[in-house]
């Protein structure tokens, strides 16, 4: 996983909420393979007519079509669990979403793919949407260690994040191998658990 | 080892899977883990890293989301679109090569991911499930934590049994009195929502609790608990009672015996002791729930069936406005216009939400009483449900009523496998989504019980089913 430090990038403002993953990546896309694809998939229905010529929605063009990060209202990523919204962020380009909230899955999905959902408050996403939306293509930064979105008026955001999801990010860190130090651990409570619940060992 | 401070079943199936914390968060053991033809992402991670699945007998494939409805008589071979198909098969290939026990296309219990495990017995109180699909929260209506996690985290699963967690904050929805004349558990789950919105629980675990909660069925407590997701909360349960043990007793993976016995003694004790703290009480009167359907592109845009089209010229806030005006443009509606009066294009009964015996019962008793207007699909959640339906007789009430008798899977609630909506086209659906294009680019969703949808079908638009049986 590529880590996440620092990010200054194009922020694109989206005031709609509750954006869901089914958005982000259509259903019918779910089956390609990571990779490259994915950047064109991304909002594919909002970005391309059915006949598969572009619409007018904001990525498709200049200066969106460069964007880093997407700063959002509540409730992004909420419905399904599809990690292929991740992959589609990923691969256009986009490093950091800040919303109010975000649907749970999908929060945990950006973080073991090394995208930053990121979190402040409804009035501080709204005014920093309101700047974009005046200076389009306008640069926002995000500083991870230590936990400030700097807005397109130089005006400094503390966010809050939990410790392991930032040293996760920060190191770009697998999480497989951080369990795996932790296998004796496992089979000790597993050896447990089954001495009391012996009902369910066959299956273990 | 009795504790003295009363603890919620939340906490004490938390704390029985808990092997450590570190760095403020949980390592949780994982019972059961339950993969999809989309969980190929997942299995992709592990042959990129050369990592095995470390308890294959933990781990259970379906094939459901990418399965044709019908024409299965040449097996995978029968599936046009190539791409569709070899979902199919690489899932089944990867099942295989991994060891783990897949309930495949030809498989004759085969079926939804979240309709198999219960009937299966897979699913038992009192376990840590996780699932590659949102609607894992199913199970919890059997005392489990079940959590829905995508390609990364299932990947993990696999390779450790185990999953990173911070405990949710527990949220209890009590829901008292008696259901009316026409009122399901669908109608139940659609009120909640509308009442608390789509993000009204996330980060929490809800408890569904109370007396309408306990006269439910298993099949009604699986619909409340699927669509808790649509609440945001990614577990929803119910504590197992004589009712849920009544349905897992004798079925294949059930324990048997002494060790019945055993499993049962456990079992009673999980449920929230008197006087456990949650951090969040919602409440709602059953008596004041009626026969609901969705008129927006969010599962909150919910209202009776006696309703109308909001206006919303009507709402102050600026951006509830704007958020109606956008569902109400891309559904096609009209503004105080009565939900009765939407006419339809298809009806579809079926899903991980409503595609159980008991909706299909629900159904076809609405069925009998006239004939299909518009194209109307029934497609049972496994082949047990079809086979029991069979044995019922009520493939002959649909077929009668015109209704088209179909084979297990997802269909057209996530539209993948190529059954879908054409652009501009609306649906009654017993699904749990009505998200944009969900049932197909450019397709309308209205969200609703299986009587319900099956009273559209037969009026060819959105109806009040109290009006039909009476």
């Amino acid at each position: 996983m590529q880590p996440f430090t620092t990010l200054t990038a194009i922020a694109v403002p989206m005031h709609e909420a509750n954006i869901d993953t089914n958005q982000l990546c259509p259903t019918r896309f779910n089956k390609v393979p990571r990779g490259p694809k994915y950047r064109e998939i991304l909002f594919y229905d909002s970005r391309f007519k059915p006949d598969g010529t572009p619409t007018e929605f904001m990525l498709n063009a200049a200066p969106y079509d460069q964007s880093g990060i997407i700063v959002a209202d509540r409730n992004f990523g909420c419905g399904s669990s599809r990690e292929t919204a991740v992959y589609a962020l990923y691969e256009f380009g986009i490093r950091c979403v800040i919303a109010p909230s975000f649907g749970d899955i999908f929060a945990a999905n950006c973080a073991k793919n090394g995208l930053l959902a990121l979190t402040l408050p409804e009035e501080e996403c709204a005014a920093i949407r309101r700047q974009l939306q005046d200076q389009p293509g306008a640069k926002v930064s995000v500083d991870l260690a230590a936990q400030t979105v700097t807005d397109v008026q130089g005006k400094a955001h503390q966010f809050e994040i939990h410790e392991v999801r930032k040293r996760c990010l920060l190191e770009g860190l697998d999480d497989i191998a951080r369990t795996q130090q932790y296998s004796g651990k496992i089979a000790g409570f597993e050896a447990g658990y089954y001495k009391d619940r012996p009902w369910l060992s066959a299956r273990a | 080892m009795n504790s003295t401070t009363p603890q919620s079943i939340i906490e004490k199936l938390w704390n029985s899977h808990h092997i450590l914390t570190d760095e403020g968060e949980s390592l949780m053991y994982v019972d059961v883990a339950l993969a999809q033809e989309n969980t190929l992402h997942a299995f992709t991670e592990l042959e990129k890293t050369g990592r095995k699945v470390l308890k294959p007998g933990q781990i259970y494939a379906f094939t459901d989301h990418y399965v044709p409805t019908t024409g299965r008589a040449k097996g995978t071979d029968g599936i046009p679109d190539i791409g569709i198909r070899n979902m199919v098969i690489d899932m089944q290939d990867m099942a295989k090569k991994y060891g783990v026990t897949l309930f495949g296309m030809a498989h004759e219990q085969q079926g939804i991911m979240h309709i198999v495990p219960p009937e299966q017995g897979i699913i038992q109180p009192g376990l840590f499930v996780i699932g590659n699909d949102s609607h894992t929260s199913t199970h919890g209506a059997f005392g489990c934590l079940a959590y829905g996690v995508g390609a990364s985290e299932f990947a993990h699963v696999m390779a450790t049994q185990a999953l990173w967690q911070r405990k949710p904050k527990a949220m209890r929805v009590t829901i008292d009195g008696e259901l009316g004349f026409g009122v399901t558990a669908k109608d139940v789950i659609l009120a909640l929502i509308a009442q608390i919105g789509v993000d009204g629980a996330t980060g929490h675990a809800i408890e569904y609790a109370g007396s309408t909660i306990r006269n439910l069925s298993m099949e009604g407590r699986m619909t409340i608990c699927n669509m808790s997701i649509e609440a945001g909360a990614r577990v929803g349960l119910i504590a197992p009672d004589d009712k849920t043990f009544a349905y897992v007793e004798g079925r294949p993976y059930a324990p048997k015996g002494q060790a019945w016995e055993q499993a049962l003694d456990s079992w009673r004790a999980l449920a929230t002791d008197d006087g456990a703290k949650f951090d969040k009480e919602v409440k709602l009167d059953a008596s004041q729930i009626a026969p609901t359907a969705t008129w927006g592109i969010t599962p909150e845009h919910a209202l009776p069936i006696t309703g109308v089209v909001p206006d919303p010229a009507s709402i102050k806030d600026a951006k509830k406005r704007s958020e109606y005006e956008t569902a109400i443009e891309y559904m096609g509606l009209r503004p105080g216009m009565g939900l009765q009066d939407i006419k339809l294009d298809r009806v579809f009964i079926g899903s991980c939400t409503n595609g159980r015996i008991e909706d299909l019962r629900a159904a076809a008793a609405v069925a009998k009483h006239g004939k299909a207007k518009v194209m109307t699909w029934v497609v049972p959640g496994s082949m047990a449900v079809k086979r029991q339906a069979e044995a019922e007789g009520l493939d002959q009430i649909f077929t009668k009523a015109g209704f088209e008798w179909r084979d297990p899977g997802c269909s057209l609630c996530t539209a993948i496998n190529g059954d879908n909506l054409q652009p501009g086209e609306r649906c009654a659906s017993t699904s749990n989504r009505n998200f944009r294009n969900r049932q197909g680019p450019g397709g309308r969703t209205h969200l609703l019980s299986p009587a319900m949808a099956a009273a559209a079908a037969i009026k060819g638009h959105l109806t009040d089913v109290r009006e039909i049986i009476k």
